[in-house]
């Protein structure tokens, strides 16, 4: 049933008609409201049978969603930038041993500074952990991609991370579609483990693993992840024919055909690219955008296809790996390997900076003329940059840079150190 | 598209009217977004909420930075922060207060604005009378509806209804018709003064 709700209520209610067993996790911004609504509906009876376990960390909430789904529980959890720092151990954990557990992470910045902003450092994090990371454009998608989740992860016994833009999808009231219980049981049958804890047919999980195998592990571990690549549009497909909504998949791209250039981004800034898109198509540019909705496992020869036409590729991301650049364009450069395509990347959207519109036809104009550089902060304010520079270079003890940078902000002409 | 940006401080249901208007435009079929500006939000702070209605699809994150109407629920906040900033040529304000423009030395956007989208509305006065608490929210969507035409005043109604139950969401309602009706008579005098 369509409803106008919070993004976050859209989760919950789609969380719960996926009918999991134990839901354990700690509140956090921008997560918190996703989990409370979760917590009323176990206390008020209206998901059971359910478990909903309180625990004193991120760290707990993991470890309590590993045992969980070890014993054959279908098993959910949502976090956010520092409680995911805070359990990294266990999410390396849950994937190395291959527990399909399905986590929500409302995604936002890593301090210091302390933040609570979206940006994607958290989902960045965490990249290489094992987890199969989809990213979500609106709230429908994301809570569409909660359903493909669950069947995801446990029909390869991988875990699944559905990232969504904190607060700017988490705490946005929009229109989503909710699905009902009698569609989520047809798509999504209940959880077979492909291992258990079972006290009559006892296993250990978990074992130690020296130099003799620890390599061919591993690699089983990658080819689940391969794995995926093609089971992803498969489900995809099998979903749209069921809802009639084109979520999930691994890329979505949106007017490539013909497009010299084309945008690479992740989550909810597409839709803003989207508008971009059409001004300057209407303009007579060829332009178009690739979303990547599966970033791990990450659909190279998805993504080579779709830029295989392009003679610029405009990377956009909100996050990025410092002392080198961009992290999706280090991906997306693996793709556009042996073509003649030139690659930009700019960072945007770092600690919630807003991304207008006007920017990003900025910036593709500016591609478009070749004067954009090759790595591009979006908006940055040069001067703030220049006056820290210049005071580090001058004083000794110049202070901690965070401090000094606000107080130049709010003190725009006077120069105090 | 019409955008919408409300100003108001913690506790006074800023975020709550970004989503009731939302909800009513979207019972009466409409596609709409509303969203807080984000921040550690504490009751009497300084808090923003934006709503976009449009009758296509809404694919934007940008925040609203040049919205059509603004709402302001606190006029302690006038002189505090940019309340107008970005606001269109021809867009609206509606203030909260049973004070006039100029006595809350904003004779400058009459200048600027169109003087029939200026309004006030003394919303907080209406609440106590019909809800007995100082909440603003649902009385300035009742006046926006007036003022704008943007939504009917039966759709906000509903959205109020829908999220405050039982006496507390008929009392709102009340609050939000008897605004309807102060700015639909306010327009109407300022319609017949202009045309004497």
């Amino acid at each position: 049933m369509l409803r106008q709700l919070e993004g976050s209520k859209a989760i919950a209610e789609t969380v719960a008609l996926c009918r999991p067993e134990v839901v354990c996790a700690y509140p956090i911004s921008p997560q918190t409201h996703i989990i409370e609504a979760i917590g009323v509906k176990v206390k008020e009876g209206s998901l059971a049978p359910c478990e909903y376990i309180n625990v004193e960390s991120e760290f707990a909430a993991m470890s309590v969603s590993i045992g969980a789904s070890a014993a054959g529980a279908r098993a959910y959890t949502a976090t956010a930038s520092q409680g995911l720092l805070f359990m990294i151990e266990a999410v390396y954990n849950a994937a190395g041993l291959g527990l399909p557990i399905v986590m929500t992470l409302a995604n936002r910045a890593i301090g210091a500074p302390i933040n609570i902003w979206n940006d994607h450092s958290d989902a960045m994090a965490v990249r290489d952990s094992g987890w199969i990371q989809l990213f979500a454009e609106t709230n429908q998608e994301a809570a569409d991609l909660h359903v493909q989740a669950f069947r995801l992860a446990e029909e390869l016994s991988v875990p699944v991370m559905v990232c969504m833009d904190g607060f700017i999808l988490t705490h946005a009231v929009e229109g989503v579609d909710l699905m009902d219980q009698e569609s989520v049981d047809r798509f999504l049958p209940p959880y077979d483990p492909r291992q258990v804890l079972d006290p009559d047919d006892p296993v250990s999980i978990g074992a130690m693993v020296g130099p003799e195998a620890f390599e061919e592990v591993r690699y089983l571990a990658h080819l689940r992840q391969l794995d995926a690549l093609d089971y992803i549009p498969v489900i995809a497909e099998e979903f749209e024919r069921l809802t009639g909504r084109p979520s999930g998949g691994l890329v979505h791209p949106y007017r490539t055909e013909d497009a010299d250039t084309i945008v690479v981004a992740l989550g909810s800034v597409l839709g803003t690219i989207k508008d971009a898109v059409d001004r300057l198509r209407d303009a007579g540019e060829r332009v178009g955008v690739l979303g990547i909705t599966s970033f791990r496992p990450f659909p190279i020869d998805a993504v080579r296809r779709a830029l295989a036409g392009a003679t610029r590729v405009v990377v956009v991301e909100k996050a990025f790996s410092l002392g080198m650049g961009g992290v999706l364009a280090t991906d997306v450069s693996m793709a556009t390997l042996g073509s003649s395509a030139v690659l930009y990347t700019v960072i945007a959207g770092l600690g919630g900076r807003p991304i207008p519109q006007q920017s990003i036809e900025s910036i593709l104009a500016q591609a478009m003329t070749s004067e954009l550089a090759a790595l591009t902060f979006l908006d940055l304010d040069e001067g703030i940059i220049e006056r820290e520079r210049a005071r580090m270079a001058r004083t000794r003890r110049s202070g901690p840079f965070a401090e000094n940078v606000l107080r130049d902000l709010s003190h725009p002409r006077e120069d105090r150190s | 598209m019409f955008q919408v940006r409300i100003h108001g401080r913690g506790g006074q249901g800023v975020v709550t009217a970004a989503e009731l208007l939302s909800v009513a435009a979207f019972n009466e079929g409409r596609h709409a977004q509303a969203f807080p500006s984000f921040g550690s939000e504490r009751t009497g702070a300084p808090v923003v909420s934006y709503c976009r209605l449009d009758d296509r699809e809404i694919r934007t994150r940008e925040p609203v930075m040049a919205p059509n109407a603004v709402i302001v629920q606190d006029v302690t906040l006038i002189h505090q922060v940019d309340l107008f900033g970005g606001l269109v040529d021809d867009g609206y304000v509606l203030i909260n207060t049973s004070r006039t423009f100029e006595e809350l030395g904003l004779d400058d956007l009459s200048e600027r604005f169109h003087p029939e989208h200026l309004m006030t509305c003394p919303a907080t006065e209406l609440a106590m009378e019909h809800v007995g608490r100082a909440v603003p929210n649902a009385a300035l969507l009742g006046a926006f509806a007036a003022l704008t035409g943007q939504v009917p005043l039966p759709a906000i109604g509903i959205a109020i209804r829908e999220r405050f139950h039982g006496a507390v969401g008929e009392r709102n309602v009340a609050a939000a018709s008897a605004a309807f009706d102060h700015v639909t008579r306010e327009m109407e005098a300022a319609a017949r003064a202009t045309s004497t």
